[in-house]
């Protein structure tokens, strides 16, 4: 698999993404810098986590407009598959890529912690390497990760089963201590129409290495690399 | 030409940073304050001097950049020079 | 613009004496203009010039086989093998905090990364040592949110973990509360950069933010007392841009990468100012500045403000002769301001001039060298009374543990570390929330171990033993977790030395500092000097924090503070007397903050360290903490949360009572959790070492001798309760 991370000035997770790339596909992962306006042909584009242009008027929104997206979202057309992490996932709703918005942490506070999520179905790209409904443990790491969107929005998501991950409890129930950041319907993640497009907040790519106190987020990855290989 | 706009939460997104000031304003004692929304205002000069151009200029910004559709709503005043003087 | 008349008064008014001021008429020959006070005023200021400090550090160890660079410049670098150096720093924001809590701490964050930085290094880890006044005190609530928030802000944008720290309430710091923040990065040691001048005609380049009004005379309020008026202070706060320092970051490694770059300082306090005549003054060169080319912000800026503006995110920099346009480029990359604003002179002199016009000249070398420099009168803190175990009124342990656990200063402090990013980057090995946090170093086995203490109510009682106490556990958190402890930076945060009593203890602190630096080979590389933290005439306890790093050579034998399985042998290494004087129980149980503090017994601390490394790198431990406030008790209570098993503890041998072998602070003490605790107690006797099996592991409460067992839940109740709690109180 060979994987491109799109680097915007102020992403802060790109190197973490790289590190989890290479380690699955056994081979470094491209790095982009938001400047370019084309890159080599690629089976998975990522946009990394952090602070792109500070986060300043919204998280995301200014990133959209840099050159490099406009390849992105031709290529995301085209179905190359495309995974949004925490600022990725904010910048891809921004550029429309993915529907709803993400909005201030209802704590109002940045959350760093491990949370649980439910794996709504194994029957994607992204989660091959999943059983549909286990919970896996992955550290968030974020401000403004409350999803919302408009109730004709969420139940589309939900009847189409495009919904991709859900806080939970470590037993997997869903109540409002297990949601670290206040979202509508405890949504961790989503997908676009033809699931292609991935964006969640949590980090599954901090996840990889037993040296840092979990692997859950490796099956990702390796799924990933099973699909696209 | 200078504008200013306000950017606010559409009505029916939740708006934690609101509600945690109405709750700080009834802890203060001002306990008949209602709902609380909190939102942005950003003042820009536009480089125009016809406010019908500033106005058309600014509303493709706030489409573009300056608001985001899905959960915000904007208002564009026009500042002439004169009135600033 | 008209020209102030120079007058002794408005050189009082910019924190000049009388003599010091004599002094600047003796360097110049004549009255310095309005631009050259401010520049002396600055340079003299007790933050720029440690002139009431310079005499007690000077006595402080700082060399070693691991030292490559000691205190002196941006911040101090040792050795840790494989080409690669270790550099890091500690520095105060502490007014400015006060002052604008958020941004205050965002900007000491801030500038600590770019003294790290601008030396080569990558930073990896930020950590910081907050002290806050009485939880009950009203401004107090207000001003953790604001400190934690900025400190977030910052480090969250800029994408370097946040991984350790403390955080303590004491009614001493109402007025000045204390912001310390320590950054730790890593550089090749053959690229490492230093920020003398050098190269007659090269040119000086100023990188980063454009200049403005911000934190005008920022340092000299560093070096005042607070009065009630400081409120009014708030315009001269300087606000961070936290995705311009990553750019800068970025940047500058970019062009480090390169052979650019001759020398590069960052402006910190005093800018512009400090800058370029540190940098003259180290390279024994003069600087010519005309300040018509410095980016600025605002309109009709004069040199004294130019000079004196602490805006945030500036660099200074010596290019290589030609090397202009590839660097240029390197910042027009990142989008960052590049300008050249002046050159290398043979003159010695600091020139600075506008439109052509001199408005500038001053003599580099005795502004820096005949600086001020006091010996302040000082006198020594009355001992205080040894109190015997006996005489200390026991609680029921159950009680009084539950009770220390939910105090302010031993709760959990996971409602601060949850709100910074303490994994990006992906290294952090070892969590916030235990003795030291652990984090890799990236492309080797290796990890680093890193930590700040300091235990304020011991050094009020007794500064010389409170300084040897803040050293001796930074060493053993760091060993506590398999690191080899390498060397440290001291935060001296202190009151008004101008009192004899003031200055008495922080010649104490530094007395005992050097004592316990010395016997642990343990040497200060780096460090920050903050006094005057004083409102109307009311000091803050002496807070010497030390930071600690350590040095692991495999990171996977590093261990944490949580019990891992059920059915672990739990070990005391050291001795216990029971050690209750100046304790937290005294003053979370009996309200009483007196008593001497616990002897230091630095033979002891190395011996049992020592051991205790030993004992985790042989794979021994399965987890290890140190002992300090809340003794025994509260350090098993921490180990049974972190992992979420609970112990079971037998009764004392001998004579100590009960209260005083469970919340006893005696020094020198771990505890180790193990299978194989047969093997660990004959290492111990071989090596003479006091230890002792105290209970094993397992179920889910902690059962302390003589009580009924108290469950896990209870205990994180009070541990994780206490402030989240107060936060939210209205």
């Amino acid at each position: 698999m060979k994987a491109a991370v799109i680097v915007f000035p102020g992403s802060n997770r790109d190197r973490d993404m790289l590190m989890a790339l290479e380690r699955a596909a056994g081979k470094p992962a491209l790095a982009v810098w938001h400047g370019e306006t084309d890159f080599e042909p690629v089976d998975l584009i990522v946009v990394p986590g952090g602070f792109s242009y500070g986060d300043y008027l919204r998280a995301g929104a200014m990133a959209v407009h840099s050159p490099i997206m406009r390849e992105v979202a031709k290529r995301a057309g085209a179905g190359v598959p495309v995974l949004g992490v925490c600022n990725g996932f904010q910048i891809l709703t921004e550029a429309g890529l993915l529907p709803g918005a993400l909005l201030r942490n209802a704590c109002l506070k940045f959350v760093c912690r491990d949370i649980h999520m439910k794996v709504e179905t194994a029957q994607s790209l992204f989660t091959a390497g999943y059983e549909s409904g286990q919970v896996v443990r992955v550290p968030v790491a974020h401000h403004d990760g409350n999803y919302f969107a408009d109730d004709e929005t969420l139940d589309r998501l939900e009847g189409e089963g495009r919904v991709a991950f859900r806080y939970c409890t470590q037993e997997g129930d869903f109540d409002e201590a297990a949601n670290p950041n206040g979202s509508i319907r405890h949504i961790a993640g989503i997908y676009n129409e033809t699931k292609t497009v991935l964006g969640l907040m949590p980090h599954p790519e901090n996840a990889t290495d037993p040296q840092l106190g979990g692997t859950d987020g490796a099956a990702l990855f390796d799924g990933l690399v099973a699909a696209l290989h | 030409m200078k504008a200013r706009v306000h950017v606010t939460l559409k009505t029916g997104v939740l708006d934690p940073q609101g509600k945690a000031v109405q709750h700080a304003l009834h802890a203060l004692g001002f306990g008949s304050v209602g709902e609380v929304r909190q939102g942005k205002f950003i003042e820009l000069e536009t480089g125009e001097s016809d406010p019908a151009k500033a106005r058309t200029a600014v509303e493709e910004m706030c489409k573009k950049l300056l608001a985001n559709p899905v959960i915000e709503n904007y208002s564009i005043q026009i500042e002439t020079r004169e009135a600033e003087e | 613009m008209a020209e102030s008349e120079i007058t002794p008064e408005l050189a009082a008014e910019h924190g000049l004496t009388a003599e010091e001021y004599a002094r600047v008429l003796a360097i110049m020959g004549r009255a310095p203009n309005i631009t050259e006070l401010g520049i002396f005023s600055v340079m003299w200021s007790e933050h720029c010039s440690y002139k009431t400090s310079k005499k007690w550090l000077r006595t402080l160890p700082t060399e070693g086989p691991q030292v490559i660079q000691g205190p002196g410049e941006n911040a101090g670098v040792i050795d840790i093998g494989d080409g690669l150096a270790c550099i890091f720093k500690i520095e105060s924001h502490n007014h400015p905090s006060f002052i604008e809590p958020y941004q205050g701490a965002a900007t000491g964050v801030g500038g600590i990364l770019r003294d790290v930085f601008t030396m080569g290094a990558r930073p990896i880890a930020n950590l910081n040592a907050l002290r806050f006044g009485a939880p009950d005190h009203p401004k107090t609530r207000h001003l953790v949110a604001g400190v934690v928030a900025g400190i977030g802000g910052y480090g969250n944008c800029i994408g370097v973990p946040t991984v350790g720290g403390e955080c303590q309430f004491h009614e001493s710091y109402n007025g000045n509360i204390l912001v310390n923040a320590m950054t730790v990065g890593i550089a090749p040691t053959d690229r490492i950069f230093y920020s003398a001048a050098a190269g007659i005609g090269n040119p000086v380049v100023y990188v980063g933010s454009k200049t403005g009004r911000d934190g005008i005379h920022g340092a000299t309020m560093a070096s005042a007392e607070f009065s009630e008026d400081s409120e009014e202070k708030r315009p001269t706060v300087q606000v961070g841009d936290p995705f311009t320092e990553k750019l800068l970051l970025e940047a500058c490694l970019e062009l480090m990468a390169t052979d650019a770059i001759v020398a590069i300082q960052d402006m910190g306090a005093a800018g512009l100012t400090s800058s370029s005549v540190e940098m003259s003054s180290k390279g024994g060169v003069g600087i010519e500045l005309d300040l018509g080319a410095v980016p600025r912000r605002e309109e009709g800026m004069t040199p004294y403000e130019i000079m004196l503006s602490e805006s945030q995110e500036r660099m200074l920099m010596i290019l290589r002769p030609g090397r202009e346009d590839a660097a240029r480029a390197v910042f027009e990359k990142w989008e960052l301001d590049f300008a050249v604003i002046g050159r290398v002179t043979e003159t010695g002199r600091l020139v600075l001039t506008e439109n052509d016009a001199t408005v500038a000249d001053i003599p580099v070398a005795p502004l820096v060298e005949n600086a001020p420099e006091y010996d302040r009168p000082w006198e020594p803190t009355p001992p205080s009374p040894e109190i015997a175990a006996g005489d200390v009124i026991a609680k029921p342990a159950d009680e009084a543990l539950l009770a220390l656990l939910a105090s302010p200063d031993h709760c959990g402090k996971g409602w601060i570390w949850h709100q910074y990013d303490h994994l990006v980057m992906n290294d952090t090995v070892i969590r916030p929330g235990g003795d030291a946090a652990v984090v890799r170093v990236q492309d080797t086995q290796k990890a680093l171990a890193v930590t700040t203490d300091c235990t304020p109510r011991y050094c009020h009682a007794d500064p010389v033993r409170g300084g040897a106490q803040a050293v001796a556990e930074a060493w053993r958190n760091l060993t506590a977790t398999g690191a080899r402890p390498l060397a440290a930076t001291d935060n001296m945060n202190f009151g008004n030395p101008e009192r004899p009593r003031v200055m008495g203890q922080f010649a104490g602190c530094i007395q005992g500092m050097g004592e316990a630096c010395r016997a642990l080979s343990f040497p200060i590389v780096s460090g920050n000097v903050s006094l005057y933290n004083e409102t109307s005439g009311k000091g803050i306890h002496p807070t010497p924090v030390i930071g600690g790093v350590g040095l692991l050579d495999d990171a996977a034998l590093a261990v944490g503070i949580g019990f891992t399985d059920p059915d672990l042998t739990i070990l005391l290494v050291g001795e216990t007397q029971g050690w209750l004087g100046c304790s937290a129980y005294l003053r979370e149980l009996l309200g009483q903050e007196e008593g001497a503090p616990p002897p230091v017994d630095l033979d002891a601390e190395l011996r049992n360290g020592d051991f205790t490394r030993m004992q985790i790198l042989a794979r021994r431990a399965r987890a290890c903490h140190d002992l300090s406030e809340g003794g025994l008790a509260v350090a098993l209570a921490e180990m049974a949360l972190a992992g979420g098993i609970g112990a079971e503890i037998a009764a004392p041998p001998g004579e100590i009572p009960l209260h005083a072998w469970l919340f006893g602070e005696d020094q020198a003490r771990y505890l180790i959790a193990t299978k194989n605790p047969a093997a660990v107690l004959a290492d111990a006797e071989a090596a003479g070492i006091p230890l002792a099996a105290i209970g094993s592991t397992g179920g889910e409460a902690l059962t302390l001798p003589g009580t009924a067992p108290i469950s896990l839940t209870a205990l994180r109740e009070a541990h994780e309760g206490w402030l989240p709690g107060y936060m939210d109180g209205a």
